[in-house]
């Protein structure tokens, strides 16, 4: 065998441990300036105002964003109510039932390709299945909108974290002579209760930020989000990229930097907390 | 099986082919929603590259352009970066390991339009300023460009799906059996001959995996893009233009649009669909290859 030489053996194996961690410094370092970029200009429009108050009409001065966060919250709580209970049925359906192996690799494989929907062509699919017919642009079209985005997520972490109950723990429900709707339930989705939650609340933050679904279904108003089922309801990613681009005033873009620091802000904190609290109980292999 | 057991089941297996039938009726609709684009151009549409509203003639070709373009400036910078940085994390002591995949995984969960801001307030002035003039200083260019462009949007897509890919990477490098690697180490490879020639090979499926998730990622990304690209709905001569992709055109015009302008951007949302689904599968052979090895399920 050809004998190599020392000296280029380990330059090169040293320039890969610079590279590699110069890798993770750029990484990590850009989270940090981008989190830094939206906390330094966002913290300047921070204030109570801010908060609790409704946004005005475009060119007049001052104004809160309070409609908006309220409308986000209505939109992302809908669509979890819609998304989250089918989604959770998908996924043991993909877990526990398994005698159709083919069509379940079928149902799968579309709802990983469904994972990887381009949003903005969410938010046609809904423009056209629900704005077109009712001829009204609504929070709730929005909430659908996300709602699709949701379900396939939900769908595969909860087949993920069922199956990784181990088969024992149903085999003793089932020998105690629980039926399977009862077994399934209280013991199998119940172990796995942490990882579940986990998979809610991250697809939760996710959806939270997405902006493109918004644009053709909930579009932007200024007012209070009293219409939910029938009128553009304001939320905060469609208030950010108006206020952004749209707009030449210097004031507009410190509410949005305002803005997008609160939806960072809530988004990073739902991923932080469920990361922190709900760490996925590995079951022993 | 009790009467209980079947509704549930019935319940469930219904619930999950909502997710076939939601993939199935995204590509009916957008094809009914685009008939008559593709009935007025034919499959001139995908090769013309003109768009002009006023004369009601469209064509796909520059905004497919843009959108390939951007998709691999993202992989280019993305791919190295991920799987160097995936290396680190897999080696690195437990602690220290999972703080900085968390960290990477957060660059994840920053909704897209906070990138979309920072390109547009913070990168695309840096691109202007330093990066740009540089390149036009060495390649004696003409016109450095204003910092929107294909450049920009490729740089902030490739911070966004370097976790995406980092993330599958990682797993794939933890599927490599450990005696594997011992005995490379044992017989005196340096860490990177381990890195080319065990963890790689090893998983060379996996990370194809990988690469098309980010693919998948960069292609569909609307709104870091709609904010940094330029918007210009014209064929890019350099990659400091400012051009437009599928997606960000989509986002761009659709709310203006009517007619025949509308019908042709479902169109051009049909190819991004078809687009993507093709990566999709790609990404899923892949991964699936690495998992049947992995001997799950």
């Amino acid at each position: 065998m050809k004998k190599k030489s020392l000296v280029p053996r380990k330059i090169k194996d040293m320039a890969l441990r610079i590279f590699s961690s110069f890798a993770v410094l750029l990484s990590v370092g850009a989270m940090l300036w981008i989190l830094y970029t939206v906390v330094r200009y966002g913290a300047e429009s921070l204030s109570w105002d801010f908060l609790f108050h409704k946004s005005q009409p475009y060119g007049s001065v001052g104004g809160g964003i309070a409609n908006a966060l309220i409308g986000t919250v209505l939109i992302t709580f809908g669509a979890a109510a819609m998304a989250v209970p089918g989604a959770l049925c998908a996924g043991i359906y993909l877990a526990e039932f398994k005698d159709h192996r083919k069509l379940a690799a079928l149902l799968r494989f579309s709802a990983n390709v469904m994972m990887g929907m381009p949003s903005v062509l969410v938010g046609l699919f809904v423009y056209v299945i629900l704005v077109v017919p009712t001829g009204k642009f609504s929070g709730f079209a929005a909430s659908v909108a996300l709602a699709v985005l949701m379900f396939p997520v939900v769908m595969r972490t909860t087949e993920d974290m069922l199956s990784m109950v181990p088969d024992q723990l149903r085999e003793s429900a089932l020998a105690l002579g629980m039926t399977r709707t009862r077994a399934t339930l209280t013991i199998v989705c119940k172990s796995a209760k942490n990882g579940l939650l986990t998979g809610i609340l991250l697809s939760l933050s996710r959806v939270s930020g997405e902006t493109a679904p918004l644009l053709f279904t909930a579009m932007f108003s200024d007012s209070w989000p009293t219409g939910y089922f029938s009128e553009p309801t304001a939320n905060l990613p469609v208030l950010i990229t108006e206020y952004a681009t749209n707009s030449p005033f210097e004031v507009m873009h410190q509410m949005g930097w305002g803005a997008a620091l609160v939806v960072t802000l809530l988004v990073l904190a739902v991923n932080l907390i469920t990361r922190i609290f709900f760490r996925e109980k590995k079951y022993g292999n | 099986m009790g009467k209980k057991d079947t509704v549930f089941k019935l319940l469930c297996t219904g619930f999950a082919l909502l997710s076939a039938l939601l993939m199935l009726g995204f590509f009916l609709q957008l094809s009914l929603a685009g008939a008559d684009a593709w009935k007025t151009f034919g499959l001139n549409f995908i090769f013309s590259s003109e768009w002009d509203p006023a004369a009601e003639r469209f064509g796909a070709l520059s905004a497919i352009v843009g959108t390939l373009a951007t998709t691999v400036i993202a992989l280019f910078f993305a791919l190295p970066l991920a799987f160097a940085a995936a290396l680190y994390l897999v080696d690195a002591a437990p602690a220290v390991g999972t703080v900085l995949s968390h960290a990477i995984d957060l660059l994840a969960a920053i909704p897209s339009v906070i990138y979309g801001m920072w390109g547009l307030f913070v990168l695309a002035p840096i691109m202007q300023d330093h990066v740009q003039a540089f390149f036009a200083r060495i390649f004696k260019l003409e016109n450095p460009g204003n910092g929107f462009g294909i450049f920009t949007a490729g740089v902030i897509l490739s911070l966004m799906i370097l976790p995406y890919i980092c993330a599958v990477m990682r797993d794939v490098f933890k599927m490599t059996p450990a005696v594997l690697r011992e005995s490379a180490y044992g017989i005196g490879c340096t860490k990177y001959e381990v890195a080319k020639d065990i963890v790689f090979r090893y998983g060379i499926r996996g990370i194809l995996g990988g690469v098309f998730i980010g693919l998948g990622r960069a292609l569909g990304e609307t709104m870091a893009v709609l904010f940094v690209i330029g918007n210009l709905m014209e064929m890019p001569h350099s990659l400091f233009d400012s051009a437009s992709t599928i997606a960000s055109t989509i986002a761009n015009n659709f709310a203006e649009a009517d007619g025949l302008q509308r019908s042709a951007l479902f169109a051009m949302g049909l190819i991004l669909l078809a687009m993507s689904f093709g990566i999709q599968v790609l990404a899923q052979y892949y991964l699936h290859a690495t998992g049947a090895k992995r001997g799950e399920k």
